[in-house]
């Protein structure tokens, strides 16, 4: 189908208000939240329902003309980036609540629905939703969907995959089916959990259930700030140790420390400290008390310099602030950067982080660190300068060394952020060609041309003759997916 | 601060897209803080052309800030449209009807207190002829878009004379002791319009002693021209109003419109390229204060009357956004006892005034106006704010909406409160 055929059949789904096509004007769309790679899409369109939805893709199924889905394009590592000249499917105007149910807890979104809008809908009830990415201001449901996001509070209450119970999905093909169960577990395999984390390669959530949570009586937030890394570590392990499991437990180095204190959300770190922890418990509010006051005996226990409770929800909301507006406030100290994801065994941050530290000197760039340190979510922030020869390059190469050192100490190389293009060849150091084919095969089920986001989170195996063989069985076998009665319904699974 | 300099900041993570109003209504990453930024950072370093794909979102920016106030890395949004605009004014001379507009309003009405005089006089005569109700039922408005309709419905009775004509140069207050001086900046709209709310203004600095200066060779202040990207007409008005206001040797520069006293803090933005015009304008920007600003700052008498009410508050951009100003307002509201202050949802959201923009984009304009009225409370009597064009386009939007509200600037509540204690006493 030639270009402007295209178009013009996206203009009689949509209307001319609701596709961008012009060159120019699809600049802003060539990459997300990771600006190291773009690529400049086809067209953007704008659907506003699931039939919308499903009708686009069946028009580019049945072209082959590549796609893919995007939310708010905070994504860190170029998900929702067309690498393949894709026409994005932008889902923010898809952005309400259709139903909530506060008795059974239970709320159901379309996948535009921002996250921190869906906590604020439901606030007057006293209820919200618990899965806090730094970025829940702006990021959608859907987005998270995709990365199975994770947020500071997810220490105790988990990460996304936890609080989605079902969604409806579009397909690759265009068919659309139901994931999950609103209430209970699914019977059969957990395609659902499948779904989430699957980064927009395996099909278009276009409506979500999630749990919706009430919000905890009593809450309290300590800040500690320590001399010494290491006693900042030791302190998280201790407090787990203990069997206390805060609600978030969060740690900044010195130069993210003075990355933040130059943003709207000065908290006034002290220069010579190495880092600070952003502890919270929540619960009842005699247990509260009682955990808090623990913590900040573990914290002098390990030389800290300065703890202190919130004592205003002011206070409070500042600290968070201060430690959520991280990596954007990177902005304040260096012209680009690029945030590592890496996961690592919580006793090992000491020493992962003096490896960090030779890493940063031998590459000549500053690197900050922020982490989820109750989970051992690393963030290494490294600082580059695009516009200098070839820094680009050693920031990626930073990077990836960074991964290496957190997959042999036990870990791996993304917690949250997902895979995307950025860490798409470190997936290979994590995994063998027989695991890459057996997780081709499965998206194959789903998306048996690969159109729907091509070239993102698995990336092709170097042999693969198992892999063919397993494709050409599925090629065969392929309506799996098609209904029998009538077409368009949609299924249970 | 030059151009790359305030580009390069943007780490593009995209916090900004959720808070402005013109992505919310569209959906669209061209019509967002971050995608805008992006776009001029293209036109400038030339990979592509400063034509309509960046021209348009650039102009379809309300210039609210709302981005500024959450941007983690301290982007000045607001300042890289305003001098993109002024490179696009530059390169692309508006033609026919709308050169005339722009030279009309921007360059011959505005920044003449002489033809705003003049204005004013017809205005009046227009409002209490029998000239506007012949005009009303002949239905010759018909011929103007019915938004510009409902905001001519709504234009205030024009008072028989300017608060800068009317008020004295230099007035002291009752009281024995003086808390300062305070120059009052009058505005060019605001003295037409609303010049009962430079009175008040007045009145109120008056009782808590600060000694009150009319500086009458001010002039309009220019806001307007910086939003449309006029920055030569600009400057020129600035350097007028810097050297009449530095040599009333007051303490503060008050002002009373948000859009005025926001574009008044930044003049030293515009005097990059003059080392000691821009010192000078410093100088001066480091007065300015916003009236709810300099009474929280020198500290007010709570009024010792009641008045029973209850008011939702709206926050002008270039109140929240642009000065930071949100708690002294509300601060001040609430010493007045008997009132009943009930948050609205989303009060800083831009309500589709912004300057001139409801004329300029009556469509987007609408839209705006049309939520902001929806979160209005309603069982909220008066809702209160601290800018004229807020004021116009919220009461046009509550008359088309049919609600019963008073929309008043939050010093005429607290001079309605000092009037009273005096009435009582
Ligand atoms: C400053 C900053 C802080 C961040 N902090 C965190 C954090 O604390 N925790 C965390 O987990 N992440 C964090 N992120 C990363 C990012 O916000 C999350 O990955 C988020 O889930 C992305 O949502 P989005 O709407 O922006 O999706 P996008 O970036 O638009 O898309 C992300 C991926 O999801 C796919 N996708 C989007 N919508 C759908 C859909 N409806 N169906 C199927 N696939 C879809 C896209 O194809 C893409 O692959 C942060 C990002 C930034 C910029």
């Amino acid at each position: 189908m030639k270009h402007a055929e295209l178009i013009h059949e996206l203009i009689a789904i949509f209307g001319a208000d609701r596709v961008l096509h012009k060159h120019n004007e699809l600049v802003v769309y060539e990459c997300d939240g990771y600006v190291a790679q773009s690529g400049r899409p086809r067209a953007v369109v704008f659907p506003e329902t699931t039939e919308e939805v499903a009708r686009v893709v069946q028009l580019l199924h049945r072209e082959k003309i590549p796609f893919l889905p995007r939310g708010a394009g905070t994504g860190l590592s170029g998900g929702a980036t067309a690498m393949n000249e894709e026409v994005i499917i932008s889902l923010v105007r898809m952005n309400k609540m259709l139903d909530v149910d506060f008795e059974n807890m239970r709320a159901v979104v379309q996948p535009g629905h921002v996250n921190l809008q869906l906590t604020k809908q439901i606030a007057k009830r006293n209820f919200y939703y618990a899965p806090d990415p730094s970025s829940q201001s702006a990021c959608t449901i859907g987005g998270n969907l995709a990365e199975n996001a994770g947020g500071s509070h997810c220490l105790k209450y988990g990460v996304t995959t936890n609080h989605i119970v079902a969604a409806k999905v579009v397909l690759p093909t265009g068919r659309v089916v139901d994931f999950g169960a609103e209430f209970g577990d699914a019977v059969g395999y957990d395609l659902l959990g499948l779904l989430i984390g699957s980064e927009g390669t395996l099909g278009i959530a276009t409506e979500i259930t999630v749990r919706i949570l009430k919000k905890p009586q009593a809450v309290k937030t300590i800040l500690a700030m320590f001399d010494r890394v290491a006693d900042a570590s030791e302190t998280v392990s201790r407090i787990i140790g203990e069997g206390i499991i805060p609600a978030a437990m969060e740690m900044m180095d010195q130069l993210a420390m003075q990355a933040v204190d130059k943003s709207n959300y000065h908290v006034g770190y002290p220069l010579d400290i190495e880092a600070v922890l952003l502890i919270e418990v929540d619960g009842l509010a005699a247990g509260v008390r009682a955990e808090s006051e623990k913590i900040v005996d573990f914290c002098k226990e390990h030389q800290v310099r300065q703890v202190k409770v919130a004592s205003s929800d002011a206070e409070r909301a500042l600290w968070w602030s201060s430690r959520k507006m991280a990596f954007g406030a990177m902005g304040r100290i260096s012209p680009d950067y690029v945030v590592q994801d890496g996961v690592i065994p919580r006793t090992k941050l000491t020493e992962v982080l003096q490896r960090i530290r030779e890493i940063s000197i031998s590459s000549g760039l500053r690197i900050a660190n922020v982490f989820h340190a109750g989970d051992g979510n690393l963030h290494p922030l490294i600082c580059y300068d695009a516009s200098v020869p070839f820094e680009t390059e050693k920031a990626m190469k930073a990077g990836s060394d960074i991964l290496k050192v957190c997959v042999d100490v036990g870990g791996s190389i993304t917690g949250e952020h997902g895979v995307g293009i950025e860490k798409i060849e470190d997936m290979r150091y994590l995994f063998s060609d027989a695991e890459l084919c057996t997780q081709i095969a499965i998206r194959t089920i789903f998306n048996p041309d690969d159109l729907c986001n091509s070239g993102k989170l698995i990336p092709k195996p170097g042999r693969c003759s198992e892999m063919k063989h397993t494709s050409s069985i599925i090629k065969q076998q392929l309506e799996i997916f098609v209904d029998k009665s009538t077409k368009s319904a949609s299924h249970s699974m | 601060m030059g151009l790359e300099e305030l580009y390069s900041v943007c780490v593009h993570c995209g916090f900004c897209l959720d808070v402005c109003p013109t992505y919310q209504q569209t959906g669209k990453e061209n019509e967002s803080p971050r995608g805008r930024v992006y776009l001029m950072k293209a036109a400038v370093e030339g990979t592509i052309p400063l034509d309509e794909s960046v021209n348009d979102p650039v102009f379809n920016c309300l210039d609210c800030r709302a981005c500024e106030t959450v941007c983690p890395s301290g982007v000045k949004v607001g300042t890289l449209i305003e001098k993109i605009r002024g490179l696009t004014v530059q390169e692309n001379p508006k033609t026919g009807f709308r050169k005339f507009l722009h030279n009309f309003f921007l360059r011959e009405l505005f920044p003449s207190p002489k033809r705003l005089i003049t204005v004013r006089k017809f205005t009046r005569f227009y409002q209490r002829s029998q000239l506007q109700k012949v005009i009303h039922m002949s239905g010759a408005l018909r011929l103007l878009p019915k938004y510009l309709r409902e905001m001519e419905s709504v234009l205030p009775k024009v008072t028989k004379a300017s608060a800068l004509s009317v008020l004295s140069k230099d007035i002291l207050p009752l009281s024995k002791t003086s808390k300062g001086t305070v120059a009052l900046f009058t505005g060019c709209v605001m003295d037409v319009f609303f010049s009962e709310i430079n009175m008040a203004t007045a009145r109120v600095a008056l009782r808590n002693q600060l000694r009150v200066n009319v500086p009458k060779q001010q002039i309009c202040c220019g806001a307007l021209q910086v939003h449309a990207g006029d920055r030569d007409q600009a400057r020129k008005m600035a350097r007028h109003n810097i050297d009449v206001f530095l040599q009333s040797g007051a303490d503060f520069i008050v002002v009373n419109a948000a859009g005025c006293g926001a574009a008044m803090k930044e003049y030293p933005e515009l005097f990059h390229d003059d080392l000691e015009e821009q010192e000078k304008a410093m100088q001066f920007s480091k007065k300015v204060r916003d009236i709810t600003e300099v009474l929280t700052e020198v500290g007010f008498d709570r009024p010792k009357a009641r008045l029973e009410r209850t008011i939702t508050y709206h926050d002008a951009c270039h109140l929240a956004h642009a000065q930071h100003i949100r708690t002294e307002p509300r601060e001040l509201l609430r010493s007045i006892e008997g009132i009943t202050l009930i948050e609205m949802q989303d009060a800083d959201r831009c309500c589709g005034s912004a300057g001139i923009y409801n004329i300029t984009h009556p469509d987007m304009a609408q839209q705006l106006r049309e939520r902001k009225i929806a979160d209005l409370p309603r069982d909220a009597e008066v809702v209160a704010m601290g800018n004229p064009g807020c004021m116009l386009q919220i009461q046009a939007g509550i008359q088309a909406g049919g609600l019963e509200m008073d929309v008043v600037h939050t010093v005429e509540l607290l001079d309605e409160a000092y009037r009273l204690e005096r009435a009582e006493r």
